[in-house]
């Protein structure tokens, strides 16, 4: 019962934010770069939550940002599941060398934090939406790898694997068949944590001014530029805050949902 | 022991070697010479060559790799292309603030993050253990750098009682005033890092309270305290001793954006500044040091974890999972 209604909060919280960013795809209230507004406008008067040092709508900002976050967010998940399912599940079916120098080459590239891996890839290439997707998305996919080759060895290990490939089944049907249907909900779990992570980390990055460049206007970028008109504008600083929190504790609560929903022993007990 | 700690220092070395290849590869692989760095716009070929052959990275690949190991073996780091000083020494300075600051987080957070963990394990069904559950929760979706904007703006630019960042110029000389820079900095990382180590703590003393040696211990005759300190509390320590070596891992990366909010003079803002001015001997130095502390932490926590788990000793030879 408590699994259903962190779900329900989760949905209506991460819905609310991808509301926001469909909207902003079809509809704006200004122009993101319209600087038009008057420097430091207060809420109400034609900017319904005002506008920043450059003159520029805050609640245009914030949608735009809502776009950027579940982009970053979405897109690094998407490459992180890819390439570690993949690496996973070849580490998982390899033989004992391929996967042992598989595993090494995992933990140490889990000892690289994701956070300063991104910044390497940020170094090397140049601030862009592309760069963020790309760091954040290689960082997470040695964890998801980690995680799936456990998984996969864990099913491998059941008879019903056993009695399939006795029976003649070949290895890709196995893995379309047995594995990747037990696997999935813990796997999906997982990626929904990383994608609440996923979005903390290109706020960070935005942040250090090493996210998307304008006029991708990240809800970390917001927050460091409001940061020097902190005491006369405090909503710019706290807005993009607030939006953010929204959106990672909605996207945790929809992996505790998946949890409890994929996991009926955890249902009653806790 | 002897052989795990054999084993364990040479995948240390491993990894402290396939880092650094990792970072030479990734820096240089990717488009764009360092050079560029040393050049303004409409440099001459000759110029081009010059800055090539100064840094070295006309030199072939594996020639640079193998003289920037040679220079780490050194403690070398390089020159920086930006204030043509030693890199080694720079980071130096700075980890007078980064260490001290990591470090004082981390205890701050352990010390907030047992005792509330447990009590939000012990009293799970009462009110206070929801919502110190609850709290932890958020606490774990909210970004440092604004928790750290936030503490700015109350206690420094509202309240006036802290300052709202920088460090004394000379250092350490007056411990007091290091400290009181310090201050909202270590909060705003142990806040954050608390909330994911209540999660931890709370889950562990989650599984002792219901297994079945407590209860055990309990229809013996032990009081809750006595059964708990003899039995519970080395249980519960175990993944948590596990979880501590990864934490102390992230506050210290976690100070890297923080110090950026305080403007603090430490690792995290030497990166950032290299990175923004493309001075790739500054970001190679500060990301080699950093990660080489990470994996020294992970072997450090590692053999604590053995020390006081005596099953994990009594496997010797590695079984596969």
């Amino acid at each position: 019962m408590r699994g259903r209604t962190a779900f329900v909060i989760g949905c209506v919280l991460a819905g609310l934010i991808l509301a926001m960013a469909a909207l902003s795809l079809v509809w704006l209230p200004y122009d993101p770069s319209d600087t038009t507004g008057g420097r430091l406008a207060p809420p109400g008067d034609g900017h319904l939550l005002g506008t920043d040092k450059l003159g520029r709508d805050l609640l245009t900002q914030l949608m735009v940002g809502a776009r950027i976050a579940l982009t970053v967010g979405i897109g690094s998940v998407l490459l992180g599941a890819l390439l570690g399912v993949a690496g996973g599940l070849l580490a998982g079916f390899a033989s004992d060398w391929l996967d042992d120098a598989l595993s090494a080459a995992l933990d140490i590239l889990i000892a690289f934090p994701t956070l300063l891996l991104a910044m390497l890839v940020v170094a090397a290439r140049e601030a862009s939406l592309g760069s963020a997707v790309l760091a954040i998305g290689l960082a997470m996919s040695a964890i998801v790898a980690r995680l799936t080759r456990v998984l996969v060895m864990r099913v491998l290990a059941q008879d019903y694997v056993t009695a399939a490939r006795t029976s003649g089944t070949s290895w890709p049907r196995v893995v379309i068949e047995h594995v990747l249907p037990n696997i999935w909900p813990t796997l999906l779990v997982n990626l929904s944590l990383q994608l609440g992570l996923a979005v903390l980390a290109e706020a960070s990055l935005s942040y250090l001014g090493l996210g998307p460049p304008p006029p991708n206007a990240s809800w970390g970028r917001l927050l460091q530029e409001a940061q020097a008109t902190v005491l006369t504008a405090p909503l710019g600083a706290v807005a993009p805050g607030v939006l953010l929190v929204v959106l990672v504790v909605g996207v945790n609560l929809l992996a505790d949902g998946f949890r409890d929903l994929a996991d009926p022993t955890r249902r009653r007990s806790r | 022991m002897g052989r795990y700690l054999l084993r364990r220092t040479a995948f240390l070395l491993g990894s402290l070697l396939a880092a650094a290849a990792l970072l030479f590869v990734l820096l240089r692989l990717l488009p764009g010479d360092p050079a560029n760095a040393l050049l303004s716009v409409g440099a001459t070929p000759e110029q081009i060559a010059a800055a090539r052959r100064q840094i070295g990275s006309d030199l072939p690949l594996l020639q640079q790799f193998g003289s920037w190991l040679a220079g780490l073996a050194r403690l070398d780091l390089g020159t920086s292309f930006v204030s043509r000083l030693p890199v080694g020494p720079e980071i130096a300075a700075r980890l007078v603030v980064t260490v001290p600051l990591t470090l004082l987080a981390f205890v701050l957070a352990v010390v907030i993050a047992l005792p509330v963990g447990f009590v939000a394990a012990w009293r799970s069904d009462r009110w206070y253990g929801l919502l110190l559950n609850g709290v932890s929760q958020l606490g774990i979706a909210v970004p440092a750098f604004w928790i750290g904007m936030l503490l700015v703006t109350v206690f420094a630019l509202r309240l006036r009682l802290l300052p709202a960042g920088g460090f004394p110029r000379d250092d350490w000389a007056e411990p007091g005033r290091a400290l009181t820079s310090l201050a909202l900095p270590v909060v705003t990382i142990a806040l954050v890092m608390s909330a994911s180590l209540i999660r931890y703590v709370r889950s562990a003393t989650l599984d002792v309270l219901g297994s079945d040696y407590l209860r055990t211990a309990r229809a013996l005759g032990s009081s809750f305290a006595g059964a708990m300190w003899r039995h519970g509390l080395r249980n519960a320590a175990v993944p948590v001793v596990s979880i501590l070596g990864i934490e102390l891992a992230t506050t210290f990366l976690g100070a890297v954006v923080v110090e950026s909010v305080f403007t603090l003079p430490g690792l995290g803002t030497m990166l950032v500044e290299g990175i923004a001015e493309h001075d790739y001997p500054v970001i190679q130095g500060v990301l080699v040091v950093s990660t080489f502390a990470v994996l020294v932490i992970g072997f450090a926590a590692d053999l604590v974890q053995r020390l006081i788990d005596p099953r994990l000793r009594a496997h010797v030879g590695g079984g596969r999972p």
